[in-house]
């Protein structure tokens, strides 16, 4: 398995006011592949206080997947720490030189610090245990860490952390290679529920989301786009704007044409966030959408549907699937799937503080900002590229997100926030209304997909094809559509196809909790239900055949597929469904298996019917992500996963017409509600295989569970989500 | 610009606003109690709740003008003399929140629902709960904190029993 971090550098020590311990980790990501978003330069900190407190700093984003507890929680499990003696602090500014990548994504922050978090906390460890030995005049060897002190285990006797810290942090540091990390037979922390560390922010109102960011002599902005991406401002009425009660100013902002930087707009700023919202209700714009998008629903579903059959474009050619098809001795079957645009639909609008305050008397000017964002390092990028901006010149916040799912992996907020800033020489809170935030979203792709299978007269699938019909952004190859040798079940076949054809699309899509997968697994794993229907065969039964010996499948990537793994949750979730148990009249389970994001799921999702009223009783899910770190934070991110794979099949769907997205607000774009919710019992498989993330991968079997449930039951064929474009009522 | 007199949790408050100004802003940009939340504006996510006079209702849609001299309690003052409401001791306990930013509106529906019903049944947290959407999905821990709540519920002040075991 490769190791993605090299040091760089030696481990600084460092005094702090009061004696404290502060112990620098300087490294460095070099080895990041180039498939992943941006680099991911690592750091953390342990400092132990005077009164006892060890304080491990984070540095990823929280946006709800539970990162900022969970990654301590690894440091404080090496260093032998108490939980309850833990406090941990968002690191307080991006730096990645000092504390790494800090940004968060694709469901790889644990797997990609989890090295380095065990290496900060045995290396203070290691430390303690030096000072220790000679403070007690004891060999090292005799010594132990835990429950945040050092135990002569001969003696019994024993010095806490905060005793030996001013002496700790004068012994060498340990080297890489000599760091032994803990079995996991000696865990105390790791695998625990724990309850994560802002909880008590959250419940009692007081939390840390940006957009309850209060700074003195504030504004209160927002921002208004063409609601057809591209429009260009000809005009608008700014000049009545500016006497309306609550406005203190607006204008007209010409932006560069890049929807990660500045649209063309009209900004408002005034005395509160209602008076500014109420003010952009008597705007009148024009807008030049000549060269704006025209994107139609409409018209990417008839195109697909009038090509969706079969693709000279292809992308992945493997073994001699034509023999297969045209084998008269085997059986071949086709179905078309399609699945709509989503939007992310964060709670927490898109929303930014920023204070641009320029230079006088030769001194340079000063941005600081207030950011709910996935990539700090990103903004700190385009803070150079736009403004010039180094890093001595930029105060950057991150702040807990409500809610991300992707959406805030692009920064452009903050840009009209900066504007604001500049244009007012005030600070400037930006908050998009709940409208904005679906009109100008990166949207989850919809698209369309062909898939043929050839079944032989053992009832074996043979051969394989898929056609994919989906959005070229801007004209560009898409990230999130076309064949994927790597998905199941390419993965395992010896005979497919894959081929693509896309439309031109202007509406912005971007990445959308567990991207490609949500959507692959519903077509893929809903029509492999349907071989093994038509080949007189169980699905579980035709899974595990389809996975062979156990092995990886990609020696070289550890988020390839290993077979024996899959088997496990399969086997797993059938056996806690109940698999192949009697059902009543109406009544089906339905099965998935999908490998995305480096994790193994399988889900058993139970669902009733009665006329069109479907009610999804229960989903068991069986995941594979290696050793579990904090069991609550893990068992909630399955559920929610679950919750929201479902919430989106049932009934979101964004369409566009004339290049306008049609929903505005939640009363056209249902949430699901707690009486729709199912029961979810999640069950995990641990092993000692490094630990992957799981903020993704338990969304995307749901879909095809849940389909394949409503076929048992009603014998009906669920093609299309969301369901309620089926006929169906959730 | 009138000026609106609100017993705020507790605190007798002046907020000079416009009159249409929903209570929801005034909370937020005017009161700087930033608790309640803006999800939607329109009352369908029920994270702005907050009470008025103990009933829950949604401050997104309500002018100020139409609260003028009511009593009002917000997520900052759901604890009392320094203690947790009990909701809010067992949210923390089993860990309820991810994002966390529906939740003061989750609570808020909560307390309300034990206030009226201090042992729910599942229909009646279906009943009161389902205007307080959550995009992460937490519904099946708000459901169980609800009734873990409830058992340790006492109505006269809304706190639980000090020493009550909450199992995670």
């Amino acid at each position: 398995m490769n190791t993605m971090l090299t040091r760089r550098g030696f481990l600084k020590a460092t005094s702090i006011v009061g004696g404290g311990f502060v112990l620098g980790l300087p490294l460095m990501g070099s080895a990041m592949e180039a498939s992943l978003v941006g680099s991911a330069e690592l750091n953390a900190y342990v400092q132990v206080r005077d009164d006892g407190k060890i304080i491990i700093y984070s540095g990823s984003p929280e946006m709800g997947q539970g990162i900022k507890t969970s990654l301590p929680m690894i440091v404080a499990e090496e260093l032998g720490a108490n939980w309850d003696d833990v406090v941990v602090v968002q690191t307080p500014e991006v730096d990645t030189e000092r504390y790494g990548g800090q940004w968060t994504g694709g469901s790889y922050t644990i797997y990609l610090n989890w090295n380095l978090m065990r290496e900060m906390g045995a290396t203070a460890r290691e430390m303690f245990l030096a000072a220790a030995a000679i403070a007690m005049e004891v060999p090292k060897g005799e010594l132990k860490a835990e429950g945040s002190r050092v135990v002569h285990l001969p003696s019994g006797e024993s010095r806490s952390f905060a005793e030996l810290a001013t002496l700790a942090q004068k012994q060498p540091i340990p080297s890489k290679e000599s760091l032994v990390f803990k079995d996991r037979d000696d865990y105390r922390i790791l695998g625990k529920a724990v309850s994560q560390v802002d909880s008590l922010g959250i419940v009692t109102g007081v939390g840390d989301f940006g957009i309850d960011t209060q700074v003195e002599n504030m504004l209160y902005g927002c921002y208004l786009k063409c609601p057809a991406v591209g429009g260009k401002i000809v005009s608008a009425n700014v000049d009545d704007i500016k006497k309306l009660p609550g406005v203190v100013d607006a204008w007209i902002v010409k932006g560069n044409g890049n929807v990660r930087e500045l649209m063309d707009g009209v900004g408002i700023v005034g005395t509160d966030t209602w008076s500014v919202f109420k003010a952009r209700e008597s705007l009148n714009i024009e807008w030049d959408e000549s060269e704006a998008s025209r994107d139609s629903w409409t018209a990417f579903a008839e195109f697909a549907r009038r090509v969706g059959d079969t693709s000279s474009n292809v992308l992945i050619n493997v073994g001699n699937v034509d023999a297969a098809f045209n084998n008269p001795d085997n059986k071949v079957i086709s179905s078309f799937y399609e699945f709509p645009y989503v939007t992310h639909m964060c709670l927490e609008p898109m929303n930014c503080t920023a204070d641009y305050r320029p230079g006088s008397d030769g001194a340079k000017d000063h941005l600081e900002v207030w950011i709910p964002t996935q990539n700090g390092p990103r903004f700190q990028e385009m803070a150079k590229q736009r403004y010039g901006m180094e890093k001595d010149q930029l105060t950057i916040h991150i702040k807990r997100m409500g809610g991300s799912f992707g959406r805030r992996t692009s920064n452009e907020y903050v840009i009209e926030a900066i504007e604001l800033s500049k244009l007012s020489g005030k600070p400037v809170k930006l908050t998009w209304n709940r409208e904005d935030n679906i009109r100008y979203d990166f949207l989850r792709e919809g698209g369309f997909n062909r898939q043929r299978a050839a079944i032989s007269p053992e009832g074996k699938l043979v051969a394989l094809e898929e056609h994919t019909v989906g959005p070229a952004p801007q004209g560009e190859p898409s990230r999130f559509n076309g064949p994927n040798p790597g998905a199941f079940p390419f993965n395992t076949m010896a005979d497919v196809r894959g081929s693509l054809t896309n439309y031109r699309m202007d509406t912005p899509v971007g990445p959308w909790r567990a991207p490609y997968s949500n959507t692959h697994a519903f077509v893929s794993q809903a029509f492999l239900h349907e071989v093994a229907t038509e080949a007189g065969r169980d699905h579980v039964e035709l899974l595990i055949e389809m996975m062979g010996e156990p092995r990886w499948l990609n020696n070289s990537d550890w988020r390839s597929m290993n077979t024996g793994r899959a088997v496990g949750v399969i086997k797993l979730a059938a056996e806690k469904a109940g698999w192949g148990r009697e059902m009543p009249e109406g009544r089906g389970l339905g099965f998935a298996f999908y490998f995305c994001h480096a994790a193994h799921v399988a889900e058993v999702a139970e669902v009733s019917v009665d006329g069109d009223q479907v009610t999804l009783h229960k989903v068991i899910a069986a995941v594979d992500v290696g050793p579990i770190i904090n069991r609550s934070g893990a068992i909630s991110q399955v559920q929610g996963a679950i919750i929201d794979g479902y919430s989106t099949m049932a009934g979101q769907k964004i369409t566009m017409e004339n290049g306008r997205v049609e929903q505005t607000n939640l009363d056209q774009y249902p949430v699901l509600r707690i009486d729709q919710a199912p029961e979810v019992d999640v069950h995990f498989i641990e092993n000692d295989y490094d630990p992957t993330g799981l903020g993704e991968p338990a969304l995307p079997p749901l879909a095809p569970a849940v389909a394949n449930a409503i076929f048992a039951a009603t014998g009906k064929r669920v093609r299309k989500m969301p369901l309620s474009d089926e006929g169906f009522t959730v | 610009m009138p000026t609106y007199t609100l017993d705020i949790n507790g605190k007798r408050t002046e907020i000079e606003a416009a009159a249409e100004m929903p209570l929801l802003w005034a909370l937020r940009d005017k009161a700087g109690l930033t608790g309640t939340k803006y999800g939607c504006g329109i009352g369908q996510c029920g994270a702005c709740t907050v009470h008025i006079d103990g009933a829950p209702v949604r401050s997104c849609l309500l002018p100020i003008s139409a609260v003028d001299g009511s009593s009002i309690t917000t997520i900052e003052g759901l604890a009392s003399n320094e203690q947790l409401h009990v909701l809010q001791q067992v949210w923390i306990d089993q860990d309820v929140a991810q994002c966390g930013y529906c939740q003061a509106g989750q609570i808020m529906s909560a307390a309300a629902l034990l206030k009226q019903k201090p042992k729910p049944t599942d229909q009646d947290i279906d009943n009161a709960m389902s205007g307080n959407y959550c995009r992460c999905g937490t519904y099946i821990r708000i459901r169980k904190a609800i009734h873990t709540a409830a058992s340790f519920y006492n109505a006269s002040t809304a706190t639980g029993e000090k020493d009550a075991e909450v199992q995670a």
